[in-house]
């Protein structure tokens, strides 16, 4: 059971787009920087392969500018 | 306890959120993430929120506490302060958590045996009590001692000093602002004749530099290091670091600017050189409102005990202070201080331009310095030449560690030399002590005892018998604790600690008192800005927990001073304040009514006709004014700020071939200074789980030392062993290795050096000579 967290940075002026988009994809935690052009992301699925899927579905985002991996829990059922 | 997966998994999401908010934070100093605190709030939760100030650093931060059936259950930024205008750093979001702790001090612990039993608290009492007059009577009144703290609330403090001047009539209060922030206080002393800041937090929205002195606010003031980097965003503002050590602030700053350790004093000088050669002197501001004086030089460092000294102030003219400063050229300092004539010069230019606005900054690095007293008063100089003082985005401005460094130690007076109002050396100060606290005026001595390094060499000599240690952590954070854990040992004084966690001083303590945290009891801090803030109690202290106010009045009522304490139980912080709140009547300090602190998120003193004074000495804004200039520093008798001549001189001990490396210590963002709290708080114990040794690449590499490899930083007073650091958080310059002090389980004040400011006597914390080697 994956947990994941990474830092996504948007494309100028679409940081509430971004966050829209990751929240609505589900699995999904964001919380935005409120001073800086930043999310913080934790993303939590079933397995490795459901994670593998999210992190695509993420980085095919057109507001997204860079997705980078922070920490990676795999925590038992 | 059973602990779900559900619940694992969440703490485990918890902690994989807060590695990106840390990684965030070292890629965007100052970065917050202000919805954080509101995640693990259930959506059909019916908080009832609660505002009062952070508990944690200088800063004051405005915090909403959101309670649950009697229980806090969250925090977040309070939108109505003036402060953080609803942000908060991640101490901030985290800090109810610890209260939660499973090692909770609940009960009174009394050493029996060489065993700690639990102790109903009144009968604990009872024994701090005789055991406080047992003393005085075997051994006078200069026997027992009180060591209180920056985070005592203002009630607290006002207590404290009633108790030990105006009762027992003894000096022997200090505090732990002592260590933090009394060269700040002598240097504005000595400077413009009161205390505190003249400027206020507003600055920042106005100035077009900020030059930050030896001061890593991205780390010990995230949120106002926040405000500075918007302003850098939103208007271009420019922020230049000066320092030893390369930090997050450095790095999120436009220019980052090294100096070999001590040699502060001989830039500032030098900056001053370059101004009056440039003629960049503000002539009209510095003849009307300045005077020229200069002090005694080769003042020591106090490292013997019973050290004393005072200085002899001679008026001198500007002709005499630009002579002395002739040994200043950028050329001629650039040679030890390690700055570039350059950058220097580049320093000076800032200063210098009649159209930019500066604030300076400074804490710790220039504070926790043996001529820290020297070194504020030369940043002053800089400020008055130029005239960029007490106006909107121009000024000098001394942060605070604690959050009532300002509020409780320096202007209720919880040090030896002080009283609420002035000093205890000053009759007339006596003399409204005696009036308020309704006792006789020559029951409050005129001369000041042990200042904090002092109180623990008296108690190791033998000198005093009783002292009661509370809210702060000595055995951490005193410099040279290899002399003062032992000294504390000692069977020659009793030694009682109120706190709310254990910690290393509890460990030496003949009686623990449970004392209530922050949010358990009712209290006032002042920050920074000389802004007072005002909270009731939200939750119930666990146990007999109990608010260290209330624990010191019924210990005077045992010793038979009921008379001089008669404040009920339910409203004591109120009837307090009413009380202390005399002693700065007049509009140089008047302080907002309590109705008023009711509805704010914080005031700020001088409060005259309804008004707060952001900008004090500038007749536009500060009603005590009132010699018909724009400006007056009306705490001088001749309503002018001094420009002090103060020389370089040299660290009591440097680098040599035994002990080749500087020791500078210092804090992190995750923990409050020793940790007693933010280490009982899982997400920043996790995120920086113990302290460690940075070393400078170049150093590490010569020595082949390796990241995470055991080290023994060892000095003349003792040895301290941690992981190395190199390239990780801090960069230190070549021959200097730094250590964040907040490890109880590493203890880096065994190897510091007791050395301290001879005027405000403050400890440097930041140069030492040390030697390291693999453990």
């Amino acid at each position: 059971m994956p947990i994941k967290s990474y830092l996504a940075h948007p494309i100028a002026g679409r940081k509430e787009e971004l966050m829209t988009a990751l929240v609505t994809l589900g699995q999904c935690e964001v919380i935005p920087a409120e001073n800086q052009n930043i999310l913080a992301l934790v993303t939590d699925t079933q397995n490795e392969k459901e994670d593998e899927i999210l992190k695509e579905k993420i980085e095919a985002l057109s507001s997204l500018k860079l997705l980078a991996l922070v920490s990676g829990f795999n925590t038992s059922q | 306890m059973y602990d779900s997966v559900t619940n694992r998994r969440s703490f485990i999401k918890k902690m994989a959120m807060l590695s990106a908010i840390t990684a965030a934070a070292s890629m965007f100093p100052g970065i917050v993430f202000a919805r954080e605190q509101e995640k693990g709030i259930p959506e059909n939760a019916k908080l009832d929120w609660k505002k009062g100030p952070c508990r944690f650093c200088g800063v004051g931060c405005g915090i909403l506490v959101g309670t649950e059936n009697g229980k806090a259950v969250a925090v977040k930024g309070d939108p109505n302060s003036a402060v953080n205008k609803g942000l908060l750093c991640v101490k901030g979001y985290h800090q109810i958590m610890c209260i939660q702790s499973k090692d909770r001090l609940e009960t009174a612990l009394v050493k029996k045996n060489g065993k700690y039993v639990e102790t109903p608290l009144s009968e604990a009492l009872d024994l701090v009590a005789s055991k406080m007059k047992e003393s005085i009577s075997q051994n006078g009144k200069d026997s027992v001692a009180m060591y209180t703290s920056g985070q005592s609330t203002i009630p607290e403090g006002y207590i404290a000093s009633k108790f030990m001047k105006g009762a027992i009539g003894t000096n022997n209060l200090d505090c732990n602002a002592r260590l933090c922030m009394a060269s700040a206080v002598t240097g504005f002393l000595t400077s413009f004749g009161a205390d505190e800041p003249m400027g206020c937090y507003e600055d920042i929205d106005h100035a077009d530099y900020f030059v930050t002195w030896g001061n890593n606010m991205a780390e010990m003031h995230p949120v106002l290091f926040s405000r500075m980097l918007e302003q850098k965003t939103k208007r271009g503002a420019k922020i230049i670091d000066f320092a030893t050590r390369t930090t997050r602030s450095s790095t999120a700053s436009d220019r980052s600017i090294l100096f070999e350790p001590q040699t502060d004093l001989a830039v500032a000088n030098a900056i001053c050189y370059e101004i009056i050669k440039n003629g960049w002197v503000n002539k009209s501001f510095v003849e009307k409102h300045c005077s020229f004086s200069k002090g005694l030089t080769n003042i020591g460092y106090g490292l013997e005990d019973k050290f004393k000294f005072t200085d002899k102030p001679e008026k001198i003219d500007f002709e005499s202070y630009k002579e002395f400063l002739k040994d200043y050229s950028p050329e001629k300092v650039s040679k030890y201080s390690k700055v570039s004539v350059k950058d220097i010069k580049y320093l000076a230019a800032i200063y210098g331009d009649p159209n930019k606005k500066v604030v300076s900054y400074w804490c710790m690095g220039m504070n926790q310095h043996t001529r820290g007293t020297w070194m504020n008063n030369l940043v002053y100089n800089i400020h008055l030449l130029t005239g960029k003082i007490s106006q909107p985005g121009n000024g000098p401005f001394s942060l605070t560690g604690q959050p009532s460094a300002c509020g409780t130690a320096r202007e209720v007076g919880t040090f030896t030399h002080k009283l609420p109002h002035g000093l205890v050396v000053n009759k007339k100060d006596r003399e409204m002590a005696a009036k308020i606290w309704k006792v006789p005026v020559e029951r409050i001595p005129s001369k000041p005892t042990y200042h904090a390094t002092e109180m623990f060499r008296a108690v190791d000599r033998g000198d005093i018998n009783f002292i009661w240690v509370q809210a702060t952590n000595p055995l951490v954070s005193l410099p040279k604790t290899s002399r003062y854990r032992p000294a504390m040992e000692k069977k020659s004084c009793f030694v009682v600690v109120s706190d709310v966690f254990p910690t290393p001083t509890t460990d030496v303590a003949d009686v623990i008192l449970p004392a209530a945290w922050h949010i358990e009891k009712g209290g006032l801090y002042g920050n920074s800005e000389r802004r007072t803030q005002y909270w009731q109690k939200m939750v119930d202290a666990p146990g007999d927990a109990t608010p260290d106010t209330w624990m010191f009045i019924e210990v005077a009522r045992r010793m038979g001073f009921e008379g001089l304490f008669p404040y009920s139980k339910e409203n004591h912080v109120e009837e307090i304040y009413y009380e202390y709140r005399q002693f700065h009547e007049g509009a140089e300090h008047s302080m907002a009514p309590l109705e008023v602190l009711k509805k704010e998120s914080g005031v700020i003193w001088p409060y005259v006709n309804g008004k707060s004074t952001q900008w004090r000495y500038n007749a536009k804004y500060d009603p005590a004014c009132s010699n018909d200039e724009d400006f007056h520093f009306y705490g001088k008798p001749d309503g002018r700020a001094v420009i002090w001549q103060r020389p370089f001189e040299d660290a009591p001990e440097k680098p040599n071939q035994e002990y080749p490396f500087w020791l500078n210590t210092g804090r992190v963002v995750e923990h409050w200074h020793t940790g007693s709290m933010t280490r009982r708080i899982p997400v920043l114990h996790q995120a920086m789980p113990n302290a460690y040794v940075e070393f400078h690449p170049d150093d590490a590499k010569a020595l082949g030392i390796r990241n995470g490899e055991n080290i023994k930083v060892s000095s003349r007073r003792g040895s301290c062993t941690l992981p190395a650091s190199i390239n990780e958080r801090g960069l230190p310059t070549k021959g200097q290795v730094f250590v964040p002090f907040f490890d109880e389980n590493m203890l880096i004040n065994d190897v510091t050096l007791d050395s301290f400011c001879p005027i405000s006597k403050e400890p440097d914390y930041k140069k030492c000579a040390v030697k390291v080697e693999r453990a």
